[in-house]
């Protein structure tokens, strides 16, 4: 794919120029890089909290659960596109199945641990005072497990971003397009580019992540501080 | 369906089992550059791991490693790793992706040999030191023991990321089985393309269980039922995605 003769050691490993000149570019497949992820952890998330409600209320059912999901964890991210590609083309659509199916182990994980970590006196008061199922669920348990359910999408979104990259060999756009661009062109500037910000995009969203993570749970704050 | 049905003849086709773009010599290709990075990331990640675990500093150090491990994409890190080769004097094909999978593979072992030394029980050590040992001793006769099987782990994500990662090593000119799934991208070769997703799968599962029985064999006196712990950032031993 790449004649080894093009890449010259001469090159300089940046072009500014091409950065100054293609600002407008870099911004709008930064911002298509955030939405492919959004998509793919608020799809991931919503089908995940459904399969651990299923796990939690019907207990058989997390053994099969997170077997299926790591499976589909564990399949090579570029195979899984591959597999997709003849059924729903090159498309966002191949792109968002293969992205969400990643965040599907991580998520069921901590949504049914941070459920499982409620104390059971906390759900006993509960019942005691009135609550149903359903509020105990959304009023109880949810509240009380939001810090380890975050610390998944936190997970979760990392791994995503990383991911975003390999779609722009299924041809959608993204910070892996730049990438992509530099090895087809044997330039390395757009290269750089796209590898420096992907990272910096995970390391950024990471940090906000944290930060939610923190703010959501005052009883870790307390024994740190005293 | 129709797709399936070429596969199959894909597979059965006798050219594709022999010369340079044969499934045998792809598998070898990948196989081998495969173990050859997960083997040299282990010979520097295991003992720093368990060194710095004994030691017990660093606790902050193997946090952060995680984090940044997992924040990396490997496509990025992959491509990083061309013009760093070329300037090396490397070249394409074998050289970039070779650095970019021990870098990549770093990560898991490091962070799980020092939580699996880490995690041995403070009275064990205790009396093991009580008894007379001396730190070597005890490093090498309870510690490296007792932490084996999660050092085993950190290897088996490591590896099953390697194999993940190495399919987009033919991005940088390196064969593998990728070149299957890259090539027939550029050919709009969807029979190819299946097939090369169907060998790149079949070989990430089938290392992933291998070590899991190996895992199961080896530790199957010692072993005790722990409940799967929520992964929690910067402790999760789940792989890193490639």
């Amino acid at each position: 794919m790449i004649p080894e003769s093009t890449f010259l050691a001469s090159d300089p490993l940046i072009r500014w120029s091409w950065i100054w000149d293609h600002l407008e570019e870099i911004r709008t497949q930064t911002i298509e890089h955030f939405i492919l992820t959004g998509i793919a952890v608020g799809v991931g998330f919503a089908i995940a909290m459904g399969l651990s409600i299923i796990a939690l209320r019907f207990r058989r059912t997390y053994g099969p659960v997170t077997w299926v999901t790591g499976v589909l964890y564990t399949i090579p991210s570029l195979a899984l596109f591959a597999f997709l590609v003849p059924y729903t083309g090159l498309s966002t659509l191949t792109a968002e199945i293969g992205l969400v199916s990643y965040t599907l182990l991580i998520l069921v994980r901590n949504i049914v641990a941070g459920i499982d970590g409620v104390s059971p006196a906390v759900r006993e008061a509960a019942v005691g005072m009135g609550y149903g199922r359903a509020r105990l669920f959304l009023e109880i348990e949810l509240p009380l497990a939001l810090p380890v359910i975050v610390a998944g999408l936190r997970i979760a979104t990392v791994t995503v971003i990383g991911l975003v990259t390999v779609t722009s060999i299924i041809g959608q756009g993204g910070l892996g397009l730049f990438i992509l661009d530099g090895l087809r062109r044997d330039f390395y500037t757009p290269l750089i580019v796209g590898s420096v910000l992907s990272v910096a995009l995970a390391v950024v969203i990471d940090a906000a992540l944290a930060g939610v993570e923190w703010l959501l749970s005052p009883w870790s704050r307390m024994r740190m501080a005293r | 369906m129709d797709l399936l049905a070429d596969v199959l003849a894909w597979f059965f086709d006798p050219d594709n089992w022999q010369g340079t773009a044969g499934i045998p010599n792809r598998m070898v290709e990948h196989v081998r550059l495969s173990a050859l990075a997960t083997l040299l990331a282990a010979a520097l990640a295991v003992p720093s791991g368990v060194l710095l675990g004994h030691s017990g500093r660093g606790g902050l150090l193997a946090v952060s490693v995680v984090n940044i491990g997992r924040a990396i994409p490997s496509f990025a890190v992959i491509a990083l790793a061309l013009p760093f080769s070329i300037r090396m004097g490397l070249g394409i094909g074998f050289w970039p992706t070779f650095l970019a999978l021990v870098l990549l593979a770093l990560p898991p072992i490091f962070t799980n040999s020092f939580t699996a030394v880490r995690s041995v029980a403070a009275e064990v050590v205790e009396a093991a030191r009580g008894m007379g040992m001396r730190e070597r001793e005890v490093l090498l006769g309870i510690e490296l023991p007792l932490g084996a099987p999660l050092i085993l782990t950190g290897v088996r994500v490591a590896s099953v990321q390697v194999v993940a990662t190495a399919t987009l090593g033919a991005l940088v000119g390196w064969g593998g089985l990728g070149r299957y799934i890259i090539d027939g991208f550029s050919v709009q070769d969807n029979v190819r393309v299946f097939a090369g997703a169907l060998l790149v799968a079949g070989l990430a599962i089938l290392t992933d269980v291998l070590f899991n029985v190996t895992e199961r064999v080896l530790f199957a006196a010692g072993r005790r039922r722990v409940r799967r712990a929520p992964a929690e950032a910067g402790t999760s031993a789940l792989n890193v995605r490639g």
